[in-house]
């Protein structure tokens, strides 16, 4: 499953994984904004934000081939609408849509491969995004492997006994869903009696900062500039 | 529907992210105030929930299959602003770690789905509540996709993503397609939810029974979203109604903006951007609108 | 010698009306481990999830000497380690370190305090080095390992234990039977394991229907409901 192999990436040790998390935020948000305000025909520049991110991908020390294919999830998505528009006589747009949206996959994949989930949330809280909105996002994220881990062992057993052929018949995914929800909401009361247990006092403890040292700044530094000069020359 | 990044132009994203922003924090602080923290492991739960319940495909026929979208479905399970603090949360993640919908595109991704999406799923379970449930409930979940997609199409289109008549027929009757089976998917899900745990099920839901109230809420947002749509589709329309708001409303959105030139387009286009985000945040304040006034009813 | 916990004629019903416990009265001394026994919804975990009150039914509870009431909650929760039966549900923080942290700052501790409390309670289950890995990682014997350190890292007088073999691999169970043996504070344990009982356990009662019926040395308990898996 896509996540737990991108998680597996986030916890592995490279000069990339090692930077803060709000620089490799600021870098991506950089990135993905220069290419975003770059006309849409200007191809040059566009190699030059793909440079970027993959010289990031190189620090990373992450598959650059498995990084490609599985930003490429976006890509029908995107050659629906970029054929739409080509046929509608404007290709300019169609290729931006394409390049873009890839761009933005690709690092948006490069930024999650080599940052922990919880230190990229980290990072937005430290942004001012609401603590509340962060939690949720904590323990849907920590509970996304079990229970899909769950959803998964359930469509294994309907195949067994479907003969391999399909899933479910209406009825028995009805079914499931309802077990899968049922279960979900007795582990979350699980959960709430666990913390409880181990005295929860009415408020989530504040998570620790993370740590800054000057090569995240220069690091930093040198991306947006990288960014902005390719955006400015194109 | 999830918008790529690549897709919006930037007053657009750019407007729809602060919206976004602002939305996320005055939610946060309403669901606070709602919310026990020690209800917070639930709502991340449900949220990983529905991730997980995508992978059960429901089978429509013809060797395709659907799966639950999920907006009101966490509306009738956890109130409307927790529903939309927790389809955030889901947005957030399947952007960061799914590459599903874009990082600059979020702001309007949680506009479409976490809050109108939200909202206009949790309408009628609140208007019509008790026995007509299962209308209650189809009617929301139907709304719930069908609103998101056709705000995802308005933005599209106001930024000038080419879409003819041809393919924005065949897009409607896709998402009225998948609106429908959204709807039949929530209701078959909480009945069999209701037959596991009967009491769970009858203590949700039905704050007032207003079905006058109710149909006009509903019609006035499915309107608005169907308007905004084809408005932003014909852009001579917006146009005129630009015109109308005068130079001065014209200048205040383009001139921040008017370093950056759309090819061939310029500053016409700025006009009909303005317009059809405009025109989305009216349908976003509509949604808003109804669950206070639904509220202060209670 | 004074009990650390004493409850007496405990009695509890769920919402839908069903009778979990019915008059149930159990003392633990210092440093003994007793098990309960019994069928599946006999009314063990419910016990146990009255002892620092998780659950609230009638009759009285006293731990460590404290009565148990709402103001008595924090300090009971304290003395009580417990360790649920899905590490998944009491694993609930991104990191293992954050996981075992959780407990000590809930009880006010700085964080650089939690910090090395914790690094002393994975280190003491043989966890040390883990620390930035996330649960989802651990093989179900180190997740429960994670999970008694998250209960030693608050300095517990008593160990409540619910079913902590599920899932484990025979080395494992092992490797958990010798690490809760060295631990010095009094346990409880509920379990269906016989052998892992066997081990631990100077102590046995029996639950059935939501009473104790029984009480005992493991083996006469064992012997007397044929408590175990005999061909």
């Amino acid at each position: 499953m896509h996540h737990v192999i991108v998680e597996r990436w986030s916890r592995r040790r490279s000069w990339m994984h090692a930077r803060d998390a709000r620089v490799k935020l600021a870098a991506l948000v950089a990135l993905i904004a220069a290419s975003a305000t770059t006309p849409p025909s200007h191809w040059t520049a566009a190699l030059f934000y793909g440079a970027l991110a993959l010289a990031g991908v190189l620090a990373a020390r992450l598959p650059v081939h498995s990084l490609l294919s599985r930003a490429a999830l976006v890509l029908p998505f995107s050659a629906t609408f970029a054929a739409v528009n080509w046929l509608a006589g404007d290709p300019a747009r169609a290729s931006a849509l394409l390049w873009k949206s890839y761009l933005s996959a690709f690092s948006v994949l490069l930024f999650v491969s080599c940052t922990p989930l919880a230190d990229a949330l980290r990072a937005l809280e430290w942004c001012r995004v609401p603590s509340l909105l962060i939690l949720i996002a904590q323990f849907l994220y920590r509970y996304l492997f079990v229970i899909s881990e769950q959803a998964q062992h359930m469509r294994l057993a309907a195949q067994c006994r479907a003969g391999g052929n399909h899933d479910w018949t209406f009825r028995g995914a009805a079914a499931a869903l309802s077990v899968l929800f049922v279960r979900s909401y007795s582990r979350a009361d699980g959960i709430r009696q666990a913390m409880n247990a181990r005295g929860f006092a009415g408020r989530f403890p504040a998570l620790a900062a993370p740590r800054f040292t000057w090569i995240d700044g220069v690091f930093g530094a040198a991306a947006i500039a990288a960014c902005a000069g390719v955006r400015v020359m194109a | 529907m999830h918008i790529p990044d690549g897709f919006l132009t930037p007053p657009v994203w750019a407007t729809l992210d602060f919206a976004g922003l602002a939305s996320v924090s005055l939610l946060a602080r309403k669901a606070r105030a709602e919310v026990d923290e020690s209800r917070i492991p639930l709502l991340g739960v449900m949220g990983a929930f529905v991730f997980a319940a995508q992978m059960i495909n429901f089978p429509v026929g013809l060797g395709t299959s659907g799966h639950l979208v999920g907006g009101a479905l966490l509306a009738f399970i956890l109130g409307p602003a927790a529903a939309a603090m927790v389809m955030t949360a889901i947005l957030a993640i399947q952007a960061l770690v799914f590459q599903d919908g874009g990082i600059l595109a979020l702001g309007p991704n949680v506009l479409n789905m976490a809050f109108a999406g939200v909202f206009a799923g949790y309408l009628p379970v609140h208007f019509l509540g008790g026995r007509s449930r299962r209308a209650a409930l189809f009617a929301g979940a139907f709304l719930s996709v069908m609103v998101s997609a056709l705000m995802a199409l308005s933005e599209l289109l106001i930024s000038g993503v080419r879409m003819p008549a041809g393919a924005l027929w065949i897009s409607l009757a896709l998402f009225a397609v998948s609106a429908l089976l959204e709807g039949v998917i929530t209701v078959a899900a909480v009945e069999a939810i209701g037959r596991l745990q009967p009491s769970w099920v009858k203590s949700r839901g039905g704050g007032m029974r207003a079905p006058a109230l109710a149909i006009i809420a509903l019609t006035a947002v499915f309107l608005a979203s169907v308007g905004i749509t084809f408005a932003s589709a014909s852009p001579d329309g917006l146009e005129k109604l630009i015109e109308r708001a005068g130079p001065a409303g014209r200048n205040l959105f383009a001139a921040p903006l008017a370093e950056y030139q759309w090819q061939g387009l310029g500053g016409e286009w700025m006009g009909k951007a303005a317009a059809g985000v405009l025109g989305v945040g009216f349908v976003f304040v509509l949604c808003i609108g109804f669950a206070r006034l639904a509220r202060s009813k209670k | 010698m004074t009990p650390v916990i004493r409850a007496a004629n405990l009695t509890f019903s769920y919402d839908d009306g069903t009778r979990a416990l019915d008059g149930v009265s159990f003392e633990l001394y210092p440093g003994e481990c007793v098990a309960l026994l019994g069928a599946n919804g006999s009314g063990k975990t419910t016990f146990a999830l009255h002892l620092n009150g998780l659950l609230t039914g009638e009759g009285e509870i006293e731990v460590c000497g404290m009565e148990l009431s709402k103001e008595n909650l924090p300090p009971i929760r304290r003395k009580i380690g417990m360790v649920f039966q899905d590490s998944d549900e009491q694993l609930f923080m991104p990191t293992v370190l954050e996981d075992v942290m959780f407990g000590p700052l809930n009880m006010g501790l700085t964080p650089d305090q939690a910090g090395a409390r914790a690094r002393t309670a994975l280190e003491r289950v043989g966890m040390a080095g883990l620390e930035a890995k996330a649960p989802y990682h651990l093989s179900a014997g180190q997740k429960r390992r994670v999970a008694v350190a998250g209960v030693l890292a608050m300095n517990p007088e008593i160990l409540v234990l619910d079913e902590p073999t599920t899932y484990l691999d025979p080395p494992a169970e092992r490797d958990l039977a010798v690490l809760l043996r060295e631990l010095p504070q009094a346990k409880i344990l509920i379990s269906h394991d016989m052998p892992f009982v066997r081990a631990l356990a100077s102590r046995a009662v029996f639950f059935e229907r939501g009473r104790i019926v029984a009480e005992g040395c493991v083996n006469e308990i064992v012997e007397r409901f044929g408590w175990d898996l005999q061909l």
